[in-house]
């Protein structure tokens, strides 16, 4: 009774190669064409990086040495800004978890995932910086609105995330509890949520890094944070300073990125 | 009252008739073996039998202890009520692999146990001590505390024995439970569900696919073939002419040779029962 199904399923005598590179060759070509047409678009001048190497050495220069003289307000913004991403993502593993069983075709009916589902695409569409910059009208400049803006565009992200792990598990087990006499909400607690769990707490850790990043963005439209300082110095040319700042916010994210893969390697 | 009544079910998969006027009746505490080819309809009727799946808009009804599990294509409103009363032992377990064995095991209380308790799982000590009793019956209880995916098929089989007794089943339907096992674990969930039709006085229905072991551990055998109930009676009233026009000539050819028959016999304490 032992398990081949791998040399047992593979038909014989047909060879998938010609097929597939014809196909990749096509999807080469079409991206080929996409950059071309992209061109002007983007107003590619490659030769004014080296037409203006001269006034680029300068600016370049600017910004060393980096001045650390107010290193202890921008490590305590930097304090603000994980403050920020931590709620912000809290909040969006919170309201994912409905709204990912919601989204997922194998759990709920078309009439139910598909307008969930479009509800999460919308929030994932629109970027956390539009999100700020609404939410700052709605609940004033701050840390407040970020945390906001993160929340909804990180559900959007996570809900979908979540959906699909949903929708790729083993329904045997799932059957089992159902044999049970149990309902629908112990099903999913007993029979999906166990075998989803693993790669809920990755993506949920994954998102919780890229918030860090997103978080000190959103501050530089007035969502509070180191964004606001990093807007700052930028706008009043203190490069030095500039230089400082983005040393720290490279500290910090690298840390919280080591340290947040250790955590899911430990969960795994 | 019978503890599982099937009148005219039939079941429609495109053109084919996976179901075709099933009838069939168990007294409570009696233990029956479905046998038939494989795509002869034991899984399709097994799972009809718990409403898993429902039958044609004209097929009929299916009744497990007095209650309506499904009529006519309409599943019963109160399922999961009759559910309760079912023990079901899949082909692959169908065990929560990240669950330990305890818990698996104590979602066969998840129909008694109030749901805001259930989500939390959150189990008194008592149930936790019914969980316990359950899996040293089975003779598992030394792994309560690991996860299902850490045991072998015939221990995990066994615990989803324990789950229906925990459950407090009245009837077990088993469908193709050693198929995936060695013999010697074959053996042992084989003498665990003869135990638990001798012990627990539940209505058994075990599909099977090797006609010896049915044979052994039933006196009363239903073959299916191609969606019907071809016999109905006494395992001893089935003729080698039968099971060879049941299984179509190579296939019995195949089944019945020593070379592939499981060296099982069902244990001292079984047979003296029997």
């Amino acid at each position: 009774m032992s398990n081949t199904p791998a040399t047992a399923m593979r038909a014989p005598g047909v060879d998938p190669l010609p097929r597939r590179s014809l196909h990749s060759l096509l999807v080469w070509g079409l991206l080929l064409a996409a950059l071309a047409a992209s061109w002007n678009g983007a107003d590619m001048r490659p030769l004014a990086l080296f037409a203006d190497a001269g006034n680029m050495a300068v600016y370049a220069r600017e910004f060393f040495p980096p001045d650390f003289t107010h290193w202890r307000t921008h490590v305590a913004e930097m304090i603000v800004t994980l403050q920020i991403a931590l709620w912000g993502s809290a909040l969006a593993v919170l309201c994912a978890i409905p709204c990912g069983l919601l989204c997922a075709a194998n759990i709920t009916p078309a009439w139910i995932h598909q307008p969930v589902r479009r509800v999460m695409d919308a929030a994932r569409a629109i970027n956390e910086m539009v999100f700020a910059m609404l939410f700052i009208v709605a609940v004033g400049l701050g840390p407040f609105a970020g945390v906001l803006a993160l929340w909804v565009h990180t559900t959007g992200v996570l809900a979908k995330l979540f959906s699909e792990a949903v929708e790729a598990i083993d329904p045997s087990p799932v059957e089992g509890i159902r044999a049970t006499g149990a309902n629908a909400l112990e099903e999913i607690v007993y029979g999906v949520i166990p075998q989803v769990m693993p790669l809920w707490v990755s993506y949920s850790l994954y998102r919780f890094e890229s918030n860090i990043r997103s978080a000190s963005v959103v501050g530089m439209v007035g969502a509070g944070g180191i964004g606001v300082i990093l807007y700052e110095v930028i706008r009043s040319f203190q490069y030095a300073e500039t230089c400082a700042v983005m040393l720290i916010i490279i500290v910090f994210v690298t840390l919280l990125d080591l340290v947040s893969s250790q955590i899911r390697k430990a969960l795994l | 009252m019978l503890a599982i009544e099937v009148s005219g079910l039939s079941k429609t998969f495109g053109s084919r008739k996976a179901l075709d006027d099933v009838h069939l009746a168990l007294e409570a505490g009696e233990m029956v073996a479905l046998i038939g080819a494989s795509g002869s309809g034991k899984s399709t009727l097994l799972r009809h039998l718990s409403g898993f799946v429902r039958g044609d808009a004209d097929g009929g009804e299916v009744h497990v202890m007095g209650e309506l599990v499904q009529r006519n294509g309409a599943i019963a409103a109160d399922v999961r009520r009759v559910r309760a009363q079912i023990g079901f032992v899949f082909q692959q377990f169908n065990l929560v692999d990240r669950l330990t064995l305890l818990t698996n095991v104590l979602t066969g209380l998840l129909h008694r146990v109030p749901t805001h308790r259930s989500l939390l799982k959150l189990f008194t000590r008592e149930e936790r001590a019914l969980g316990l009793k359950a899996l040293a019956e089975v003779g598992i209880d030394d792994y309560a505390f690991q996860r299902a995916s850490t045991l072998s098929g015939g221990q995990q089989q066994r615990a989803a024995i324990a789950r229906a007794l925990v459950q407090g089943a009245k009837v077990v339907l088993a469908d193709e439970p050693i198929a995936s096992l060695d013999p010697e674990s074959s053996r042992k969930v084989m003498d665990m569900l003869a135990r638990v039709n001798r012990d627990h006085g539940c209505a058994v229905l075990v599909s099977l696919h090797q006609v010896d072991i049915a044979l052994q551990y039933c006196k009363r055998v239903v073959a299916m073939r191609d969606g019907r109930v071809v016999f109905d009676g006494p395992a001893t009233e089935l003729s080698p002419a039968f099971l060879q026009s049941l299984y179509g000539g190579e296939a019995f050819a195949d089944a019945v040779t020593p070379a592939s028959v499981l060296p099982l016999q069902p244990s001292a304490a079984i047979r003296a029962a029997a």
